[in-house]
């Protein structure tokens, strides 16, 4: 027997069909996102702005205030200050995104709620992640988490970036600093050298008999030649690499005593940065969409998870192909994915994915470098189809204009990302 | 004309939201590898045990100068070509291994060459499978072909999409700022239509310098050139 009742209810659900093909007879869909950063600040962002209201959009991030790994060396470096690269929620907020402070702790995948540390649980339709990276425990021999207040990675900004900055600044004169950089892939290829080339500026000013030893497990690290130009430029002789055939790839810290271990030799050293061995932050871990490798592989063309088509994955975290763990990347990642989860909830026309990426770095004051590359995707990967780096030698109004370029970008992706 | 029709159909698809794959592969690395080593084997090595033989080790090869492994005794004119600045890039080994003596006159690569398109297509993409990563060197030689843009006669004349245009915009505003406001990148919103699309064919066509800009306009059809004019005229 048809009523009124439901005749009105069949018309809705029909309207519904028409308005989001996949989710019929439910008020709103709903978008649930994992990390405030560029990848995840920004699918927010563009879902509830482009959204305009068809979509309940939440953003869970711990913290009230997102500090941005990006630029954070040019505070290392004296270059900004570390207010100047703190951003709050509230462009978001405004925005029509649905922001929650806490700590998302769960992921039922089959029942599509994430669970809080402070006991809420959370439905969505979508779901997606972009949590960054975490640090590989057992990655340097005498290093873990509970060392990092002594001998500090500094690789996610914040009180790291702030407690690396005061030991360089504690250094006794003609004092070493050592780094130990990461092994492939991990997060700001450029950023273990251009973290370098600061700290080279500060202590040449300060404390300028001071040496700097880079510990590397790589043969060859982006923008090298660029890099070494620079540093023979700026600070000869002050920097030393150690690359894998003289050990660079089996060092031990020993955080107690302040000393780094390379080929059986203990050498003293006064600070020391360990930049571990990363993988996809902890709550993809969790969801269960991360591989043998840790990181979490997705379709190319849309940034899907390809373990649960219910689930994207941004940035740092996803393994996606050519693309380099970068904040430029998961912001270029992150529009591809809004689209493509418009176009599954609401019908929005979706258009194939292009992705970019540029990383400037500055070498020193005025002297800037940059490297970037087009991708598309292939049915394999996201693939590089063109590149471009800046060369040596270039003149110095071009190296001043590119680190002015990269302020502007600064300025550009966050108000992009934050509203 | 027939090429032309196929590929406006091809947009129109990517249009009608048929998503997925977009770049080319260069060609089959399984493939490739057998093809490798029936063909080059003899006197290459590639891969984690590569070393010189009777030609170099091919490991790293995509992106190094001509010439340029240490400790391999080269000929005279194949030094000499990296000297003058060849680089070996997916076109500049894909001549080389199609006919070594067209590229290199004196080469001891004693080598008839492959002729088969797509068999070199194969080995190449082996052989890119040892060279860096751009995940991890970003300034890495490219790992797939681009998709080529359409291209019409009557650019100038082509009423952009404003809804294409707002979607592509989002490439611009990680460094463009929405509310055409400069520091340090220009603004480019509420430009004359006319003005906008031949700044991007001028950077599309290397005539402009900037090296991002180059970068983003080289893969935007002029159509979406069109869409991105219409949409950055009309924001406020």
């Amino acid at each position: 027997m048809l009523n009124r009742r439901t005749f009105l209810g069949t018309t809705i659900a029909a309207g519904g069909v028409l308005a989001a093909p996949a989710l019929f007879g439910q008020a709103k869909p709903r978008v649930v996102v994992i990390g405030g950063g560029a990848g995840g600040a920004t699918a927010a962002r563009y879902l509830a702005k482009d959204g305009a209201g068809a979509l309940d959009v939440t953003l869970i991030e711990a913290n009230p205030t997102y500090t941005t790994c990006f630029f954070s060396n040019l505070y290392i470096g004296g270059f900004r200050t570390i207010e100047s690269l703190e951003h709050g929620y509230g462009g978001i907020a405004a925005a029509g995104v649905n922001v929650i402070h806490d700590l998302a702790t769960g992921v039922d995948r089959a029942a599509r709620t994430v669970t809080l540390a402070g006991g809420q649980v959370v439905a969505y339709d979508r779901l997606v992640l972009s949590p960054g990276i975490d640090f590989r425990d057992d990655a340097v021999p005498g290093w873990s988490l509970d060392a990092a207040e002594i001998m500090p990675h500094a690789y996610k900004a914040g009180p790291q970036t702030k407690l690396l900055r005061a030991q360089i600044e504690a250094m006794p004169q003609g004092g070493l600093f050592a780094m130990v950089a990461p092994p492939n892939p991990y997060r700001c290829p450029p950023g273990p050298y251009e973290r370098i080339s600061m700290v080279a500026h500060v202590l040449k000013q300060s404390n300028p008999t001071a040496k700097i030893l880079v510990l590397d497990p790589k043969e060859k690290f982006a923008k090298q030649a660029l890099f070494e130009e620079g540093w023979q430029r700026h600070y000869d002789g002050m920097i030393e690499v150690v690359g894998p055939d003289f050990g660079g790839a089996a060092v031990e810290v020993r955080p107690g005593t302040m000393e780094v271990v390379v080929d059986g030799t203990a050498q003293k050293v006064d600070v020391c940065n360990v930049i571990p061995a990363q993988m996809a932050g902890k709550i993809a871990q969790i969801a269960g969409v991360t591989d043998d490798k840790g990181w979490a592989p997705v379709d190319p063309a849309n940034m899907k998870s390809k373990m649960d088509e219910n689930v994207y994955v941004l940035g740092d975290s996803s393994a996606q192909g050519d693309m380099p763990k970068s904040g430029y990347s998961a912001n270029s990642q992150a529009k591809v994915a809004a689209l493509s989860i418009r176009g599954e909830l609401t019908g929005a026309k979706v258009f194939p994915a292009k992705y970019s990426n540029t990383c400037w770095s500055l070498i020193a004051p005025d002297d800037g470098v940059k490297v970037g590359a087009a991708y598309e995707p292939t049915p394999e990967k996201i693939a590089s189809v063109s590149s471009f780096v800046s060369q040596a030698g270039e003149d110095a109004a071009l190296r001043k204009a590119t680190y002015e370029e990269s302020l502007g970008w600064y300025a550009g992706i966050t108000a992009d990302m934050f509203g | 004309m027939r090429a032309a029709a196929i590929l406006a159909l091809a947009a129109l698809a990517c249009l009608a939201g048929v998503s997925g794959a977009r770049a080319d592969a260069i060609g089959d690395p399984a493939r490739g590898e057998a093809i490798f080593d029936k063909e080059c084997a003899r006197c290459h090595m590639v891969g984690p045990e590569a070393r010189d033989r009777i030609g170099p080790a091919l490991n790293g090869i995509f992106g190094r100068r001509a010439a340029a492994a240490e400790g391999f005794a080269y000929s005279k004119s194949i030094t000499r070509m990296g000297n003058d600045g060849l680089t070996w890039t997916l076109e500049t080994l894909e001549a080389y291994i199609e006919n070594p003596k067209a590229l290199v006159s004196g080469t001891r690569m004693n080598y008839r060459g492959l002729r088969d398109e797509a068999a070199r297509g194969d080995v190449l993409a082996y052989l890119r499978e040892w060279s860096d990563k751009p995940q991890n060197i970003p300034e890495a030689e490219p790992s797939a072909l681009p998709s080529m843009p359409v291209l019409s006669a009557e650019v100038l004349a082509l009423q952009g999409d404003l809804a294409w245009g707002e979607y592509l915009s989002a490439e611009c505003l990680t460094c463009h700022k929405r509310d055409g406001s400069d520091e340090g990148i220009p603004s480019i919103t509420q430009w004359p239509v006319e003005d906008f699309v031949i700044a991007m064919h001028a950077y599309k066509q290397s005539l402009r310098p900037h090296p991002v800009m180059q970068m983003m306009a080289s893969r935007l059809s002029d159509e979406e050139i069109a869409a991105l004019a219409a949409y950055f005229a009309t924001i406020d």
